[in-house]
């Protein structure tokens, strides 16, 4: 690969220079622009026509800054790790573009992808069926230097693994073991020192943390945490915790039913909230503190989410959403900073009524 | 819990004053080909008509398993209870026949599962499920069984609730099918709801609704309510009181305000603290260090000893009892306690 930082795409606006100023972290990493992924429904045998598609992923864009943690928030079946899935070219991308230090990925394939991929690496979320149970710890942690011989030679490669299972906080000595000897947290450090292998710039973590104790679930994220410092990492941090979320993003994004409804730093995310469906997601959340009980005013929200392959028009949110008008029915609204608002409620948000809420 | 008032006879008529539920010292234990995996070892709780016990741990704390003993529906073997009372309303169920435990389960105690999904029968309507509590507890006709299902679904705010008697659970979304099985629960109006996980499984928009319905109908019927989680946020919105759980052994008691006030084991205190708060932002989070036992080989002494920060020797010598928590002065603080030998000072050092 001969990438140098690249100039960033589309970063001229005085609202996004203001903005990247304030991140403060550097040259964007990956850009995302306008990803789709639709899963084709199909129907017959032998004749397979296509009768509609899950739009899974419909029109995600962000850009991850060098060295910085984006959040990425929202409820099963939004499309988060589906988007995930597609940054890692698991699957390919239906339309849109994703460029890694300027390159465009999601058309790669052979050499050019293997190398990318080599830099992107992922966390996945279940401890107990990410790791192949035949084979040792040093296999799993070795195998990506089978596929990538150039970051460690053949005959470095048992100290190089007994280095990450060091770095990852457990003993260099369990190289032999296999991965039912270990426990659930345990067995995420086995999965995070293999996303670090081959020390990659970008890890996407597909929530690392949620099939963890929660006693257990705090080391891993300072363990996540202390690896940005030391080896300059990109996150990419999916989850559905936003507590753990706010603790660990720099910029978090809210995703609804396959679109990113709302995205800003945690700040704006989380008190200057101007999307309803953030609102009540926000809301939501049982807080772990009793003296609040009364004192919460908590959007309940009727309906469940709409089905992908079948949303509803204008703004995706308007069937569950109290502030819905005619307007939201007829006009998709478009992922930006209304002209309204002020302060930090001023960040990119979808919804045309956009606005804090009051007495929060 | 100690301070459980002594009923002396059981009292079989109305009206009864005691706990709807009294779980005294159960141990239970599942003979496996490792050895004897001993899951709960002597818990003690209860639980009155309109009160919400929050069962809170780890997984492999024994909170499901002891719940389950509550059911009966462990299966023994493997499992066995070597020791304990199960009392409900004053009668030890340990100690009734098949048919009499049978007349209990259902009708005054009822359960709410995890999985919705895996706990609904995927080849039959959940009209016919529903019905099927009256058609078994009540001897009621299909057309009698269905009307009722209806209404139940009504109940739990499922919309449409006459048409989609007849369809199957994979018809719903989650949250619907974990309205389902409330709805189950609720049929036969039962004194007790054991709720193991309830929402675990759901968004928190949709564990948002469930919880809400679910407090507003113990409220409405009066049952008490044993919930079963590992969530402290949930704990927080919707318990009147808590019993934390390590290792098989209930650690703390507290009511809710209480506990996460000032709690007086460390192991409580541990978790709370590993919750993200705002102000800890860039920070390293509070871990508890090592990991929960393996209950195979439950650490001597106190369980919780290799992995708190104030073990001493004793700590890895005695098992601490569970010993009433109170002021300096010692003024008793209602239904607190510890199974902590250094309490005081846990309480004490916020």
């Amino acid at each position: 690969m001969t990438v140098n930082g690249a100039t960033p795409v589309g970063a001229t606006t005085p609202e996004e220079a203001a903005f990247a100023q304030e991140v403060q972290r550097g040259e964007p990493i990956l850009e995302v622009r306008d990803l789709r992924k639709h899963f084709p429904l199909t129907k017959g045998i032998l004749f397979k026509k296509q009768v509609g598609a899950v739009k899974a992923v419909d029109g995600v864009s962000f850009d991850l800054m060098q060295g910085e943690t984006l959040g990425i928030v929202g409820e099963s079946g939004c499309g988060k790790s589906t988007l995930a899935k597609v940054l890692m070219n698991l699957e390919p991308a239906t339309t849109g573009s994703v460029k890694y230090k300027g390159e465009e990925i999601s058309r790669l394939s052979g050499a050019g992808l293997k190398a990318v991929r080599r830099n992107i690496q992922m966390v996945f979320q279940d401890p107990y069926t990410s790791l192949n149970p035949r084979m040792t710890v040093g296999d799993i942690i070795g195998e990506p230097f089978e596929i990538h011989p150039e970051v460690a030679p053949k005959g470095d490669r048992r100290k190089a693994v007994q280095d990450l299972l060091d770095v990852v906080g457990l003993n260099p000595e369990y190289i032999n073991r296999y991965p039912h000897q270990f426990s659930g947290g345990q067995r995420q450090r086995i999965g995070i020192a293999r996303g670090l292998a081959l020390k990659p710039e970008i890890i996407i973590c597909d929530e690392p943390v949620s099939a963890l104790d929660v006693s257990v679930q705090a080391q891993v994220i300072n363990l996540l945490e202390s690896l940005q410092g030391e080896f300059n990492l990109s996150y990419m941090f999916i989850a559905h915790d936003l507590s753990i979320v706010r603790h660990i993003s720099d910029r978090v994004g809210v995703m609804y039913l396959g679109r990113i409804v709302e995205i800003g730093t945690d700040l704006e995310i989380y008190d200057h909230a101007t999307h309803p469906y953030t609102q009540a997601l926000l809301s939501a959340v049982p807080v772990p503190d009793p003296t609040a009980r009364e004192s919460r005013d908590r959007i309940v929200l009727t309906g469940d989410v709409p089905s992908p392959a079948n949303p509803p028009s204008g703004c995706r949110f308007r069937t569950r959403c109290w502030k819905a008008q005619e307007k939201c029915e007829r006009e998709d609204p478009a992922l930006t900073v209304r002209a309204w608002l002020e302060g930090r409620a001023r960040h990119d948000s979808a919804c045309h009524f956009a606005g804090e809420r009051e007495n929060v | 819990m100690s301070t459980v008032a002594d009923q002396g006879r059981p009292a079989r008529e109305e009206p009864y004053t005691g706990p709807l539920l009294d779980v005294r010292n159960l141990h239970v234990e599942f003979r496996t080909r490792d050895g004897v995996v001993r899951a709960v070892n002597g818990v003690n709780y209860s639980v009155s008509a309109g009160e919400t016990l929050a069962v809170l741990g780890e997984s492999g704390s024994g909170k499901s398993v002891t719940a389950q003993a509550v059911m009966g529906i462990l299966d023994m073997p493997p499992a066995a209870i070597p020791e304990g009372e199960l009392l409900f309303r004053g009668r030890d169920m340990l100690k009734m026949s098949k048919e009499e435990r049978r007349k209990i389960r259902g009708q005054k105690i009822a359960m709410i599962f995890q999985d919705a999904l895996s706990s609904l029968n995927p080849v039959l309507p959940v009209g016919f499920q529903l019905g099927e509590m009256y058609r078994a507890h009540r001897g009621s006709n299909r057309k009698d069984a269905k009307a009722k299902a209806v209404e139940l679904m009504d109940r739990v705010r499922i919309p449409a609730a006459k048409e989609r008697v007849g369809d199957y659970p994979h018809q719903f979304s989650g949250g619907m099918r974990q309205r389902i099985m409330i709805a189950m629960a609720l049929a036969l109006e039962p004194d007790l709801i054991i709720a193991d996980e309830p929402t675990t499984a759901l968004d928190v928009t949709v564990q948002a609704q469930v919880m809400d319905l679910l407090a507003e109908l113990q409220a409405e019927y009066h049952m008490g309510l044993i919930l079963i989680t590992h969530d402290l946020g949930v704990v927080a919105d919707v318990a009147d009181k808590i019993a934390v759980m390590y290792a098989g052994r209930i650690v703390e008691t507290a009511p809710v305000h209480e506990l996460y006030a000032r709690p007086a084991h460390p192991y409580t205190r541990g978790l709370l603290d590993s919750i993200p708060r705002l102000d800890q932002k860039g920070q390293e989070l509070y871990a508890i260090k090592g990991l929960p036992p393996n209950l195979l080989r439950i650490p001597a002494g106190c369980a919780f000893n290799p992995r708190c920060p104030r073990a001493q020797e004793i700590c890895r010598q005695k098992v601490p009892p569970l010993a009433e928590v109170t002021e300096d002065d010692g003024t008793p603080l209602a239904g607190r306690g510890s199974a902590c030998f250094f309490w005081k000072e846990t309480l004490h050092d916020g």
